[in-house]
């Protein structure tokens, strides 16, 4: 991997990797375990990339790593430019929406921001761009899940994070909602032109969304596959080559969901 | 039908319960006869000449200003110790004890301490009627804090908002109904604590004249001056703490 990065032309905030351990202490036994062993990736500014592996893989405690809460790491983890985590404008996309049940949507998107009136803007065009004018003063009771995740969208990229961090996003949604907000993610993704990690089980969404898929192995987790997808965008779900490239896959390494190669 | 719909309207049904008591207190008294229950028409005409001539007005000022500066006291000291409490396990272990000490502690005793310490001046007075109500006030926002969400507050770091909009955007609104119980509690317990630190040690105020009125037996007075509190506090209640809470809760009842 190395080759290719020296190859290639590094950008200020291409996303570098390197993480020799990590442990994290289990409190009821008073033990720790080792989350991850010797993860090295490298990510360029502006790609979509996924994380795909079992459950267990470390995959939460590397997206706390990569939005600096968590700071406790052998190796490093930095862009090219040399800032860390904590420095970084940072989106975040949780497993459900997570909004602040007492603030208006318009309240949700803004509360993240600094308040400046290019970002009070930003804000409003991105809630424009989701179509939910309509919705500004409502509360996030007051919405279907769909809606609260397009919030949550707009919420994500309020701030023009140089990093978009998505946990299992669409996880629990039927899938024409999550089809429509997987487009809307594409889009915003275009518009801002955002580094993405995008964790997830679900290999037909990796390979419609990403630039290029990281297999992780079990945990003490490291990447064993690195898959580059070179399907034209924009990209329609139902591309044939999506399952072909998933067939492929399977076939080449038929337990690499279960963190085996 | 007609009788049905007086017992279901809820107006009604006050204003009912209301007549029926004055009724009721306008027939004992009659029926006693005697200076120790007033008729309710010789309370208002107290009420009235008090108003105009007398002087209630401000005895009931001197004590609402007495109630208001202990209830932010104590609201205060016992938001930012139950927070503590609840949110560290060490500072819980280290205060329980005083607490629990303060929260069994007579209310005539800790007004006599501070006369006693402070000497018999306003100081003293607030001190004692905001001891009396922190620990209650404590244990309320304590049971809150450890029933944060810590999922929202994680938004807060992830998005690095800041320490003070995580505290009041993310975390604190998360206290206000606890914070509303106590606050609620608070307000009638702090003024009928008001009255006894008066009595005991100012020389103003309505507990002050209370004992005034109870030295002179002066029972109707003493009518006219409580239910003027009562009347204060009803409304305090109406205009300016229910609204509060609805303003707080307004996201839950969409």
């Amino acid at each position: 991997m190395e080759k290719r990065i020296n190859a290639g032309n590094k950008k200020p905030h291409d996303l570098r990797i390197d993480i020799t351990k990590k442990e994290y202490k289990d409190k009821n036994q008073n033990t720790s375990n080792t989350a991850i062993k010797d993860m090295n990736f490298y990510v360029p500014q502006g790609e979509f990339c996924s994380l795909v592996g079992p459950s267990g893989c470390g995959k939460t405690t590397l997206l706390n790593m990569l939005s600096g809460l968590d700071e406790k790491v052998e190796g490093t983890i930095n862009y090219n430019d040399g800032t860390k985590p904590k420095d970084w404008a940072i989106g975040y996309m949780f497993q459900e929406a997570r909004l602040i049940p007492w603030l208006t949507v318009k309240e949700n998107v803004e509360v993240v921001t600094n308040q400046s009136n290019d970002s009070l803007k930003l804000g409003e065009e991105l809630i424009k761009e989701m179509e939910l004018e309509k919705y500004m003063q409502s509360f996030p009771s007051q919405l279907s899940g769909g809606m609260q995740r397009r919030v949550a969208i707009a919420r994500a990229f309020v701030n023009k994070p140089k990093i978009l961090l998505l946990d299992e996003p669409f996880i629990s949604l039927d899938q024409n909602v999550a089809n429509l907000l997987r487009k809307i993610l594409l889009r915003s993704w275009q518009n801002q032109k955002t580094t993405i990690i995008f964790v997830t089980h679900d290999i037909r969404e990796a390979i419609f969304l990403s630039d290029r898929i990281l297999f992780l192995s079990k945990g003490p987790s490291k990447v064993i596959h690195d898959l580059k997808i070179n399907i034209k965008r924009p990209r329609e779900v139902d591309d044939k080559d999506i399952e072909n490239i998933r067939n492929n896959l399977l076939k080449k390494y038929p337990n690499i969901l279960s963190g085996k190669i | 039908m007609i009788k049905n719909s007086f017992l279901d309207n809820p107006v009604t049904m006050r204003i009912f319960s209301f007549l029926l008591l004055i009724a009721v207190w306008q027939f004992f008294a009659l029926i006693l006869n005697s200076n120790v229950l007033p008729t309710p028409k010789t309370v208002v005409d107290i009420f009235t000449y008090e108003i105009v001539h007398g002087e209630m007005l401000y005895h009931l000022g001197v004590t609402l200003w007495r109630v208001i500066l202990a209830f932010f006291i104590a609201m205060l000291v016992g938001i930012g110790l139950g927070i503590a409490m609840g949110s560290k396990k060490n500072i819980n272990i280290m205060l329980d004890g005083w607490h629990i000490l303060l929260l069994n502690t007579p209310a005539l005793v800790t007004i006599i301490l501070c006369y006693v310490w402070f000497g018999l001046n306003e100081i003293a007075a607030i001190t004692a009627v905001a001891l009396n109500k922190i620990p209650n006030v404590l244990v309320t926002v304590r049971e809150g804090t450890r029933a944060i969400d810590v999922k929202l507050l994680q938004v807060a770091d992830v998005f690095k908002v800041g320490l003070k909009k995580k505290f009041f955007k993310f975390f604190l609104p998360q206290l206000y109904p606890y914070i509303m119980a106590a606050a609620r509690g608070g307000i009638s317990l702090i003024w009928k604590i008001v009255l006894v630190v008066e009595l005991l040690g100012r020389s103003n105020g309505i507990g002050f004249k209370l004992n005034e009125f109870f030295n002179l037996f002066d029972i109707a007075s003493l009518f006219a001056y409580t239910l003027s509190f009562v009347a204060i506090m009803i409304f305090v209640e109406y205009a300016i703490v229910s609204p509060i809470e609805g303003r707080l809760n307004k996201w839950r009842n969409v």
